[in-house]
């Protein structure tokens, strides 16, 4: 009988990376103002070799360069590194419901960046990041809380044990935000639509950070997929087969954590991608992480600049919160997918 | 040789199993008896480093609290009695797993060696026309012999089984048995198990251990560890009798026509 390989064909991967360029490119295209591919395409590469566009592709330019390109770019990383960590925490801790924010280290993040945003902290040789700084820190610092509490429960660092404590220290982490809210009334604007998710404004040195922490990040959790399979059927069969629990799961954790960490710091609270985009892809291509990590890696990136493109244009010039679309989007699709797997 | 020494589990302030010692040398099947809350299934988990012990666990000599997770489980392999599998996985996923400490680096691809133990494993389970099934769509039977088959793909030199027939009916009771005396016909390789059914142990069992309240009561040959005086003392009955009065009911002149 034919064995069904446990990795993707080769040109499944060339479908991912032409679907997800197509889509790029719609969104750089498109907006409140529509630009044609084809200036679209000369003024990036006028941009790329340093020479400036002819006076018709002024607007164009000013468009695409410094707004549009890093603002796609941006949500493209975002959206493929919340899926990753959420397929990830989805197979390590066994739960479909299970995605970076479960463990807590995303409250934490938005805790740090609130503390930022509200007391208005930056960072003499990084005036720029000092929300991003403080999200990253805040976000290594909850993992530290959240393992060191869970190990002194539980020597095994079991799954039940980390979820438990995830969720009472986001409680925790939201509750104190609430308090530095209500202290920062002059802010409460911006930390508010900091909080609803949005990746306005972003720079190319954003870009370099997502895209600088996926490659890192992403490629040791794509290389872990045959222990996460493992850990998806089970911590003691994972065991029993030779997997270094501990040490996987750590890593996993760690992983996840700077995915979650510096996604927060730049685009805030962002619901709906890592939840909801790896189990609609596990209806799709199955639970083998082999599939399910590249497969929600491309999908996370698709589906996030869709909802930012309808994010900017549905109701232009006003421009809605990017987490509000994710989830309005994300929870139709999720129907739609989920009865016809149900059906089929 | 398995050799446990020593053997002493603490859950909290209570005292699962104290002072255990035996062990199982290449070619037997030892069972482990006795009464619920003895330790039996403690005394797996110590085995397989699932719980924290004190005292001495070694395997062909080496301590196996040193060797690292992949060595230890191509030295040992388990079967529990329950499975909750939370995702779709195929039957064939699922036993290809097993090859995990064949293969454990980060870089590591398949080998024809990990394809052809697969294939054998699916086969002697008769698991073949199921490859492509979800585990969530088999019987009880058939998830158990879906990971009997990951552990003789991981083909560890001894296996541990927890209650491995506790929750199926007869029918998979004795192809699980059937399966697991057929693989143990292989030179250097042993079983121990955990059983509630004594009919079982002392059909399969070559030797037996009997705890009661996480001592060793008896350890040696399974005949004279389950001589009816252990057990009743263990069991607090007539254990013989019991069995008796309930295989006597066979007996019955309907039930031999049939």
């Amino acid at each position: 009988m034919k064995r069904i390989g446990e990795q993707f064909d080769g040109w499944i991967y060339a479908v991912f990376a032409l679907v997800t360029l197509c889509v790029f490119f719609a969104c750089v295209c498109l907006g409140s103002v529509p630009i044609p591919l084809r200036d679209t395409v000369q003024v990036v590469h006028d941009a790329v070799r340093g020479v400036p566009s002819g006076a018709a592709l002024s607007l164009a330019r000013s468009v695409v360069v410094p707004i549009r390109l890093p603002r796609v770019l941006c949500v493209a990383l975002v959206g493929a590194s919340l899926s990753l960590a959420g397929a990830a925490m989805q197979g390590l801790l066994k739960n479909p419901l299970a995605d970076g924010s479960t463990l807590g280290v995303s409250s934490g993040a938005s805790l740090g960046a609130v503390l930022a945003i509200a007391f208005g902290i930056t960072f003499p040789r990084l005036p720029f990041a000092g929300t991003m700084v403080m999200a990253i820190l805040f976000a290594l610092l909850s993992l530290l809380i959240i393992l060191s509490l869970s190990y002194r429960l539980d020597g095994s660092l079991s799954t039940s044990t980390i979820i438990l404590i995830g969720v009472i220290f986001s409680m925790f982490a939201s509750s104190v935000m609430s308090i530095v809210i209500t202290f920062a009334s002059d802010r409460l604007r911006s930390i508010t639509f900091w909080t609803m998710g949005s990746l306005q404004g972003s720079s190319y040195r954003n870009a370099a950070i997502l895209a600088a922490t996926l490659a890192v990040s992403g490629t040791v959790l794509l290389l872990h997929a045959r222990e996460l399979n493992a850990f998806a059927i089970g911590d003691d069969n994972a065991r029993q087969i030779g997997v270094n629990v501990r040490r996987v799961r750590l890593t996993v954790l760690v992983m996840v954590s700077c995915l979650v960490g510096v996604c927060v710091s730049i685009g805030g609270t962002i619901g709906f991608v890592g939840l909801v985009t790896p189990h609609m892809v596990r209806l799709v291509v199955g639970p083998n992480h082999k599939r399910l990590l590249p497969a929600s890696l491309f999908s996370g990136a698709v589906f996030l600049m869709l909802a930012d493109l309808a994010a900017r244009t549905l109701f232009s010039p006003r421009e809605l919160p990017l987490g509000v679309v994710t989830s309005m989007v994300g929870a139709a699709m999720f129907v739609a997918i989920y009865y016809r797997s149900r059906w089929r | 040789m398995l050799e446990v020494e020593h053997l002493r589990v603490q859950y909290g302030a209570f005292t699962a199993v104290d002072d255990c010692s035996f062990t199982v040398p290449d070619g037997q099947w030892l069972m482990i008896v006795g009464p619920n809350g003895a330790g039996k299934s403690t005394v797996l988990r110590a085995v397989e480093q699932g719980v924290a012990y004190t005292g001495t666990i070694r395997f062909s000599g080496a301590d196996l609290r040193q060797k690292d997770a992949a060595a230890r489980a191509r030295a040992i392999g388990v079967l529990s009695q329950n499975h909750f599998v939370g995702y779709a996985f195929s039957v064939e996923e699922v036993v290809r797993l097993g090859r995990y400490a064949h293969r454990s680096g980060l870089f590591s691809s398949h080998r024809a060696e990990d394809e052809a133990a697969v294939e054998e494993a699916l086969e002697r389970t008769g698991l073949t026309p199921l490859r492509h099934q979800s585990v969530l769509a088999l019987s009880g039977g058939e998830l158990q012999r879906t990971f009997l088959a990951q552990l003789f793909a991981q083909n560890p030199r001894y296996l541990l089984l927890d209650e491995p027939t506790n929750h199926l009916d007869l029918v998979y009771q004795k192809q699980i048995f059937a399966l697991i005396s057929d693989w143990l016909k292989t030179p250097g390789r042993a079983v121990v198990s955990v059983v509630h059914d004594l009919s079982l142990a002392k059909a399969y069992g070559t030797q037996a251990l009997l705890l009661h309240h996480g001592h060793t009561v008896a350890h040696g040959e399974t005949e004279t560890v389950m001589h009816p005086e252990n057990l009743n003392a263990v069991y607090g009955m007539d254990v013989a009798g019991w069995m008796r009065t309930m295989l006597g009911q066979w007996d019955d002149p309907a039930c031999r026509a049939q």
